[in-house]
Order: C-alpha cells, then structure tokens, then sequence
C-alpha cells in the first residue's frame, strides 16, 4: 500500500517532468499520456483512501520525510484527482499551443497538490506547498509572450510565497520546541513555540487560499488559462489553504487567538469578497472572488471545529467551482468574451453548457437541494456555536453568494440580445463551437456539484464523519436550513432579475484595492530601497574602498619622500661628516719629521697631563 | 591517495605547458579527462571514507614552527573537494571550444584546481594558508587575462588586492593561534584539541577579529563584498564559475574549519556579530541584487545573499544558551549543504551567464526580452537554475535553507524571522530577471540558432541535475556531513 501512495504522487511528477522537459517533440503524445496518468492517479487515490497507508523516510535531520492518508486526507485526495481529470479531459479540447508543457506542468502541479494532501510533516509539506506556488506561476504565465500574464503569475507566486514564509518560521518553531517536525504534534508543542507555529501556518493558508488581506493576486490569476482556473483555482492550490486548517485545527484551537482570527478573516473575506463578486462585470473575476469568499467559510469551518462540514464544503465548492471556470472557459473558447456585459445568453446558444452552469451557479448560491446548501449549513451551525456576531457574518456571506451566483446566472440565461456576436471576441478570436472533450467534463461535475451534499445530510453525513473519525461536531437544524435556503431562493430571483441592473463600482472591480495597496506600500518601497542600497553599494561602499587605493599611493608617495629627504639624507649626511673627518685626519700626514716631531711632543705633553690629572 | 588527488591537476598543468607539440585540441581533452579523473576520484574517497580523519598524510615541512604537511578529509572537507572536482570538470567541458590561448587557459585552471583541493583538504595553518594565497593568485591571473571589458585588469588587481589584504588578516590570525598554543604549532588537529585561547578573553577575541575579518572578505559578507561583483563581472565564464562556486566556499568553510572549533569561547561570545552580519548580508545581498539590470552582477550579489544564511547559521550555532545540540548542528549542517548547493546552482547560472554574453555581446537584461520563443532550451535550463536558487524544493538550495532556517530559528528567532524575507526577495528578483531576458514579447536579434549547444548543455545539466539529486535524495549527503556538523556543534559548545 505504500508503494500505491508513492505511485500516487511520483507517476504524475515523473510524467509531468518528462512531457514539461520534452518539448515539441511529444506535444502529440501529451493530452493521452497526461489523461491516462490522471486515470491511475483516480484510481490509487481511491485505493489509498480505502488502505489509509503512512511511511516515513529520512530527510534532513530532524525532519522526516512523512506520508499519510487518514480520513479527511482520502476523501480530498480522491476529489482533488477527479477534478485534475476532468480538468485535464477539457483541457484536451480547450488548449492548443504548447501542449507538452501545459499538460506537463499540469501533471507536476497535481503531484505537488496530492503531496500537500498527504503530508504528515512539515519538510513534506513545505516540499508540496511551495512546488504548487512554482507551477501555478508556470502556469498563469503560460502564455509567455504576454507581459501582463507573466506578471499576474509573478504577482500569484511571491504573495502566495509571502505566506510561504510562514511555514519556514513554523518549521523552526516546532523544531527549537524539541518535539520533532510532525504534523500531528504541533497542537502539544509548549508555549511560546506553540503560538509562533500557529502564527506561520495561518499566513501560509491565507496566502494560499487567498484570504484577507492577499486576496488580490487571484484577481490578476485570471489572466490564466480556464483550465487553470478551473483546477488551482477552485479544487487544488487555493483549496490547499483551507484544507491545511482543516488538517490542523486542533493547533488553531489550542492556541485561541489563532481559532478567533481564523474565523474572523474566514468570515470578513466570505462578506467582503462576496461583497466583490457581486459587483465585478467580468465573469471569471466574478468566479475568483466568490472563490475567495468560499474558502473564507472552509477557514471558519476548521476554526470553529467543524471540520466535518468544512471538509464538505471544501468538497462540494472544488466540484461545483471547477464546473462553473470550465463553464466559463467553454465561452471564452466559444465567444472569445468573459465580459458579463457580452455575455447574455449564451446559456441558450450552447444549451448544455448552460444547463450545466445553471447547476452550478444555484449551487453556489446555497439553493436546496444541491451541494454547498447543505454543507454551507454545517459551516454555519459550527460559526453558531462560537459566537452568535460570525453566526450573522456568515450568513450575510451566505446571502451574498446566493446573490452573485444569481447575478452570473441571470445573465447568461437571459435571452439572446438582437445582434450579440457585436460583443464577441474581445479577448480573443472565439472558435463559436463547444466539442466533446469539453462537455463530458461539465456533465460529470454537474452530477458531483448536485448530489455532494449527501457529505452533509443524514445519514451520508454520518457515514462521512466517521470516514473523517470526527464525532460531536454540530449539526444544522432543520430550521437553520430552511431560513438558508429561503434566503438563498430569495437572494437568487431578485439578483437574477435585477442582473443587468446591478453595479460595478470601481472598489469592487478593484477588489477593495489591496492589490494597489500593496503594490503601493510594499512592492514599490522595496524596489526603492533595493535601488538606494545598489547606489549606496556602488557610490559609497565601493568607493570607500577604492579610496583606500589612491590613499594608499599618497601614503606611499609621503613614505618615499620621507625616505629621501630623511632616512636618506641622514645617511648621505653621515657619509659627508665621515668624508670631512677623513679630511681632517690626513691633514697631519705631511710626510715631514720636524712636524712629526712636533706632533709626538705635543702628543706626549697631553698625554703626561692626562696622566697627572688622572693618578691625582 | 589525498597527495595525488591534490597535486594530479597541477602536474597535468605543468605537462601541458611544457610539451609544446601538443596540439589544441589534445589539450583541452586532456583537461577534460583530468578533471574528470579528479571526480572518479573524489567519488572513490567518498565510498571508502568511514568516519573521522580519513586518507591522513602527516609530514614534516617546516620543523622548526611544528607546520606539517598534513592533509586528512572529513564530512565537511569531503563535500566540498566532491563539489570542486564538478566545478571544475564541469568548466572543463564548457570550454572545449575556448579558443583564445587555450593551453595557458588549461594549466592555470588545472593549477587552480589543485590549489582548491589543497585548502579543503589542509589539515595544517600553513598549508591552508599557502593555497588560500595560491589561489588568489590564479583566480587575479584568469579575471586579468581572460576577462572581458575593458575594466577587466582594473577588476581583477582590486580582486587581488581586496582578498590579499583579507589573507594576511587571516595570517595575523594563525600566527595568533600559533602563538598561544603549547607546545607551538600550526597543526589544526592539535589546535582543535587544545583551543589555546580559552580564558584569554581579549586576545581571544582579537585573534577572532582578524580570522573572522580575513574570511569575511573571502565569503563575502557585508560590508566586504565590494570586490565580488567587478570580478565576476569581468571574469570569463568559467572563471565566475570556479570563483563563486568554489572560491567562495573557502571563507565559510574556514569558519566551520577555523574559526569555531579552535576559538570556541570567542565564538560564543561573538556569535551575535555573525548572526548580525549574516542577517543584513542575506537581505542587502537580495535588495541589491533586485535593482541590478546586469544579469552576471545580478547573480553576484546572490551570493552575498546566499553566504549571508551560511553566516547565519554559523552564527545561530554559536549562540547555546537555551537551545539543544540538534538544532544547533542542523544549522550547521544546513550551512554545509549551502555551500554545495549555491556551489553546484550559481555555477550553472554563471555559466548560463556567459551563454548569454557568448550571443548577445551583453549582460544588460534589458537588450533581451522574450528570448524563450527562440532559444526554448537555454530559456528552460536558466528557468530551472534560477528556481533552484531561488529556493525551491526538490533541488538542493530548499535542503539547504530550511535546515539553515529550522536550526538558526530556536537561537536567533528575530534574526531568523528577518532572513526568511530574503527568500521572497530572491523569487521575486530571479523572477523578474525571467520575466525581462526569456520572457513577453521578443524584443532582441537572436535567432533560434543561438540557442544553447549540446556542448554547453553537458557542463551546466549535470550541475542541475546534481542539485536536483541533493534535493531530492539528501540522506547520502546528509549522512557524510551530518556527523561532521554535529562536532562542529559540540565543539563550539565546549
């Protein structure tokens, strides 16, 4: 069974990596081998969900390598594989250029997800965390010629990364704690390593499930293909932020703080963001911020200990979100337009696409009987049972979903206007047809996204709080659902009435503007401090340096000359003053023996005074 | 073993320069296939090294100061001579079509090798002291007579100078150590054991000041750096490639050497100075490195970035009050895997770096743009040697980095917290250099036929693949160096 989950994880990365690092050459062979890898992939993640297997390797010291699949590991990784293949199905219909390394960093990135699922330690986790930021900047930047894509991937990377950090610090908690890199042990770690951990992996799943105050890089992700959209952007990479607090919600609650603002910017981004949604005229803008906003419930879900519901909802959210991008993404193909504006009825050309959608979107705005209805309510009677102020937040979040979801929906199933291909093909030549391998994808996860709440309605939802081994997690009561449903039925018809009416001001298209805020307050100081210390390096440090070259020679010059006009001078004086006593000592060498004579006298005379004074 | 391993290079240097028949071409291969011999080599020593001191030689050199020639490897020498035998082999292939006097260009890098394996494997002052100062030279000769631009002499003399200067800081220092030592010697084992300078508070702490000042230019650490980018800016390619790949290592490697098992008590006291240094290194290194729009001295100011976490780490292992052992010596030995892995990564990038210039006569990012539509090849290899260094798991920098983050952080947690940043600010300036050279609309001359030839794809892939095989695969690594960096821990702590 351990070899089923290093299967799980190492066929995609391997097949990933081939096809990404082949090139041209296999882009004929790639949708089939990355399908097929897609198709084991479901298979051994159904057959490690019912064996529940762990291993444990050496890594780095200290840090195990650690795998495991327990109930809520199994049930995400079986719901992860089947959007990547329903994901990767469409995509064989809806990418065209570059499809060796579409379908290769497609591949990578789910093994990076299905890693992140399965992680039981944190190098583990780190390992699939930050290779699923890598690939998603590959992939928002597939089309690489594109400055602005290239820079919204850019952008998706280093805020996703900024959360990243979080973990590193987590890692060096847990380990100066003493108590050892698992994931199960971080709730036990002593105070104050216990908080600073809590601290690094709430930033990381903020970043990555962009929460507030990141939320605005998947505004710019967008730029994306749908596909992409479609897979990391409702199932995989932002849905890994709320299934990290799911995983470690017993941290979250014994900390405190950690649970409260946790719940918080679950609850402030599913009715600001919602808020956002509502007022967006793009469709996959519309899409994104709802996806933010749904997540936001998975983060009040882990905080308030209801996981089981959470995980519902995180489950029914991947399916029907996926299906509404691909939706979308059909169009784009189609129409060449995500305009909402453009958008008016193509729900009634492309009638499948819109049925499909149509399912969706009455999904997302929490309409009975379909999936996030019921698992929205299992949310909300956790968020109740904390405090009664989230209870109402959530459900003002609750009534906003319902009325963007009514707004996309009222739109697209408007009837046709008189001339509408005058809108078309803003974005992009549109193909005008929708094939097969686009629509059995939106028929399947129409399916999932109707019948999931069974997760969250008895009696499945028992059976899948035992698979999750939860118990005494709240349920919702019948009234709660009925007042949720009532509003969201209510919600629904008047925004799909008042669609073409409804606003879009410039805050919501903005997305609150933190994406500008923080290319204000952080993005541009930083390259401004990066450019005063490159000139500081280069005009004051260097030149410092080379300062000590000139003040070198000067120095050098100075030491010449005291050498000259001292050491040397002295020396050549000493020669002169030698010289002149030479002179002097030859004088008396005349060579004449009167002089001599006379000398000795005088010599003899000194010497007998000497003599004399001395013996005295 | 450990003497032909160490003076092969130099000897193969020696024939080629006075066997003048020998044609070209045989004198490249000849470098290749020693170079290559030097791997098989290092790859031998490594299968059968089994603990402690291995393959010790211990001679008689200079009796009269007790300096020995004395040579040994352990787990933090043998990784690095392993990662200088791949350096150099791999600047072997890559000039196989070098053509300006490629005989001279031959036996100075096979003399370079040997003075890079003589200082990892020193087990003496002396002798480390003397390949330190040897390859200085070497390195001023290659920048001097191979570099391009017409600041190449002017780089390379303050390359000499600035290091030479650091050298004989590091001189005063040994002579320190030899002094205080009884009997006096400049053997490293017996410093190691005896660490004469406990108790002797300030000359302790001097001696400290002028190793750590010699190896902190070396590194380089901030403020000292200044030297690094006109070297690398003006080196050939394979110069920049040996000098941040392996030259580099020489300053870190002295502090694990040196510095912290033979001054044990001054360490300890001055750990926050390097952790202080450390910090700032990593982030002024990453800033700095941002606002460049000269690819090469982009990568060199990466450097600084990267030494900046070894000193980290050095430092956080330093500081014991409060924390345990095992995270001290996962510090450490995070530092070790750095100095391999930034080895392995920032020679392929130089390397990348001088395909670049070898096409577009320019380092200046902004004559490119979009070059991945035409040389697809070269645009995925530089993508994979700029994710690497950036930090990303499964290559060996994430191997590095997070035991050099997990270790440090028990010590030094504000300092640690700070120097995580710097990995957001390398993702975003290897990023954004992407994003300028290989990626948007085309806006260069190239044509397809410039993309990168197999020729140079053997040097640099192997270098990837190598930290790829790191960062997956650590234990093998792990298990030579972990042992090593513990005693390292324990004997800082003594």
């Amino acid at each position: 069974m351990t070899a089923a989950l290093w299967t799980l994880i190492g066929l995609p990365a391997a097949a990933g990596a081939v096809l990404a690092a082949g090139g041209r050459r296999l882009s004929r062979a790639a949708p089939a081998v990355a399908v097929l890898a897609a198709v084991v992939v479901l298979a051994l993640a159904v057959l490690v969900a019912a064996g529940r297997p762990h291993l444990e390797v050496a890594f780095v010291a200290g840090g195990p390598f650690g795998l495991a699949v327990d109930g809520l590991a199994g049930v995400v990784l079986v719901a992860v594989a089947a959007v990547a293949l329903l994901v990767l199905v469409f995509s064989v219909g809806d990418v065209a250029g570059g499809r060796a390394r579409f379908f290769g960093l497609m591949l990578i990135f789910v093994a990076a997800v299905l890693l992140t699922v399965t992680a039981a330690t944190l190098p583990a986790l780190l390992i699939g965390w930050e290779i699923m930021g890598a690939t998603s900047y590959a992939l928002i930047a597939f089309d690489r010629h594109d400055d602005a894509r290239v820079s919204a991937g850019t952008t998706a990377f280093l805020t996703t990364r900024l959360g990243d950090a979080g973990l590193y610090v987590a890692a060096g908690a847990a380990l100066a704690a003493g108590a050892g890199l698992g994931l199960d042990g971080l709730a036990a770690l002593p105070s104050p390593w216990r908080h600073v951990v809590a601290a690094g992996v709430l930033a990381a799943a903020v970043g990555k499930a962009a929460q507030l105050p990141l939320s605005f890089w998947l505004s710019r992700a967008m730029l994306g293909p749908s596909p992409v959209s479609a897979l990391l952007h409702s199932a995989a990479m932002v849905a890994m932020g709320g299934y990290l607090l799911l995983r470690l919600h017993p941290l979250l609650g014994a900390t405190g703080w950690a649970a409260t603002t946790a719940a918080w910017i679950g609850a402030g981004t599913a009715v600001l963001l919602g808020a956002v949604a509502v007022g967006q005229n793009d469709l996959k803008q519309l899409l994104a911020a709802s996806t933010s906003a749904q997540l936001g419930f998975v983060f009040v879900a882990a905080a308030t200990g209801g996981v089981a519901g959470g995980a519902a909802h995180l489950i029914g959210h991947a399916a029907t979100k996926a299906l509404l991008f691909l939706a979308a993404g059909a169009w784009l193909s189609s129409l060449g337009t995500r305009d909402l504006a453009a958008l008016r009825g193509p729900g009634r050309r492309h009638r499948l696409v819109g049925v499909t959608f149509a399912v969706g979107a009455l999904g997302l705005a929490g309409v009975p009987p379909l999936a996030l209805w019921a698992t929205k309510d299992e949310v909300l009677a956790a968020a109740r049972d904390f405090s009664l102020p989230l209870y109402i937040a959530c459900l003002a979040g609750a009534v906003l979903s319902a009325a963007y979801a009514g707004k996309a929906l009222g739109l697209v199933l408007r009837p046709l206007p008189r001339n509408p291909e005058a809108h078309y093909d803003t974005e992009r030549p549109g193909s005008r047809r929708v094939d097969g391998w686009e629509r059995a994808p939106l028929v399947v996860l129409a399916g999932a996204a109707a019948v999931l709440g069974i997760l969250a309605l008895p009696p499945g939802s028992d059976a899948f709080r035992r698979a999750l081994g939860v118990s005494g997690e709240p349920h919702a009561t019948g009234w709660e659902m009925v007042l949720s449903a009532v509003l969201a039925v209510a919600s629904v018809i008047a925004a799909g009435w008042l669609a073409p009416r409804l606003p879009a001001p410039a805050w919501a298209r903005a997305w609150i503007g933190l994406g500008a805020a923080a290319d204000r307050l952080v993005a541009r100081p930083v390259l401004g401090l990066a450019r005063v210390l490159a000139r500081f390096d280069d005009r004051v440090l260097d030149r410092a340096v080379e300062a000590t070259a000139p003040g070198t020679l000067r120095l050098a010059r100075t030491a010449a000359r005291a050498d000259d006009a001292g050491v040397d001078a002295a020396v050549r004086a000493l020669a002169a003053g030698t010289r002149r006593l030479g002179d002097l000592a030859r004088r008396p060498q005349t060579g004449q023996v009167h002089q001599y004579y006379a000398q000795a006298v005088v010599g003899l005379t000194a010497a007998v005074l000497l003599l004399v004074l001395v013996v005295r | 073993m450990l003497t032909m391993l160490v003076f092969a290079p130099a000897v193969a240097a020696a024939v080629i320069l006075l066997w003048r028949g020998l044609p070209d071409r045989a004198v490249r291969w000849t470098w290749v296939v020693v170079s290559a011999a030097e791997v098989a080599a290092v790859v031998a020593l490594w299968s059968g090294y089994d603990g402690g001191i291995g393959y010790e030689v211990n001679r008689p050199w200079i009796p009269g100061v007790r300096s020995g020639y004395h040579l040994g490897v352990d787990g933090l020498s043998l990784p690095l001579l392993a990662l200088t035998t791949v350096i150099f082999c791999a600047c072997a292939v890559y000039s196989l079509r070098h053509t300006d006097r490629p005989r001279r260009f031959a036996a100075l890098f096979l003399a370079l090798e040997t003075t890079c394996l003589g200082l990892f494997s020193a087990l003496d002052l002396i002798v480390f002291f003397v390949f330190f100062d040897l390859s200085i030279v070497g390195m001023y000769a290659v920048i001097a007579g191979w570099g391009h631009g017409a600041q190449a002499a002017r780089s390379a003399l303050k390359f000499f100078l600035y290091t030479f200067v650091g050298s004989l800081a590091l001189l005063v220092g040994f002579i320190g150590l030899f002094l205080a030592a009884v009997p006096h010697t400049f053997d490293m084992v017996e410093l190691t054991t005896q660490t004469p300078l406990t108790g002797r508070g300030a000359t302790g702490a001097l001696v400290l000041l002028a190793i750590g000042a010699g190896l902190a230019v070396k590194t380089p650490t901030f403020p000292f750096h200044t030297w690094l980018p006109p070297a690398h800016t003006d080196a050939p390619a394979a110069g920049s490639a040996v000098l941040a790949g392996v030259l580099l290592k020489m300053g870190t490697y002295g502090f694990v050497r040196i510095a912290m098992p033979m001054l044990p008590e001054a360490w300890r006291r001055y750990a926050l100075v390097a952790v202080v240094i450390g910090v700032i290194s990593a982030l002024y290194g990453a800033l700095v490195a941002l606002a460049q729009t000269n690819f090469k001295r982009m990568i060199a100011y990466t450097s600084v970035n990267h030494m900046g976490y070894i000193v980290l780490a050095v430092g956080a292992a330093g500081l014991i009050s409060g924390t345990d052992v095992e995270a001290r010596s996962v510090a450490v030995t995070g530092a070790v895997t750095q100095m391999v892995s930034h080895g392995l990564i920032t020679g392929a990038l130089f390397l990348l770096a001088g395909v670049l210039f070898d096409r577009g006569g320019t380092y200046e990012m902004g004559a490119y743009g979009g070059l991945a539509a035409d040389t697809p090849r070269f645009a995925a290899l530089t993508a994979v040697a700029a994710f690497a260094s950036l930090g990303l798991p499964a290559f060996s920098g994430f191997i590095a980095e997070f035991q050099i983050f997990t270790g440090s952080f028990g010590s030094a947690p504000v300092a640690t917290g700070l120097a995580v940043l710097g990995i957001l600010l390398t993702a975003a300036l290897f990023l954004w250099a992407l994003h300028r050279v290989f990626l948007g609309p085309s806006r260069h001359a190239l044509s397809p036929a410039a993309d990168i030839r197999p020729g140079e794809t053997a040097a640099i892939a192997p270098l990837l693949l190598l930290a790829f095989v790191i960062g997956v695969f650590p234990r093998p690594l792990l298990d030579l160096v972990e042992p090593a960096a513990r005693s390292v821990a324990d004997l800082v702590a003594r």
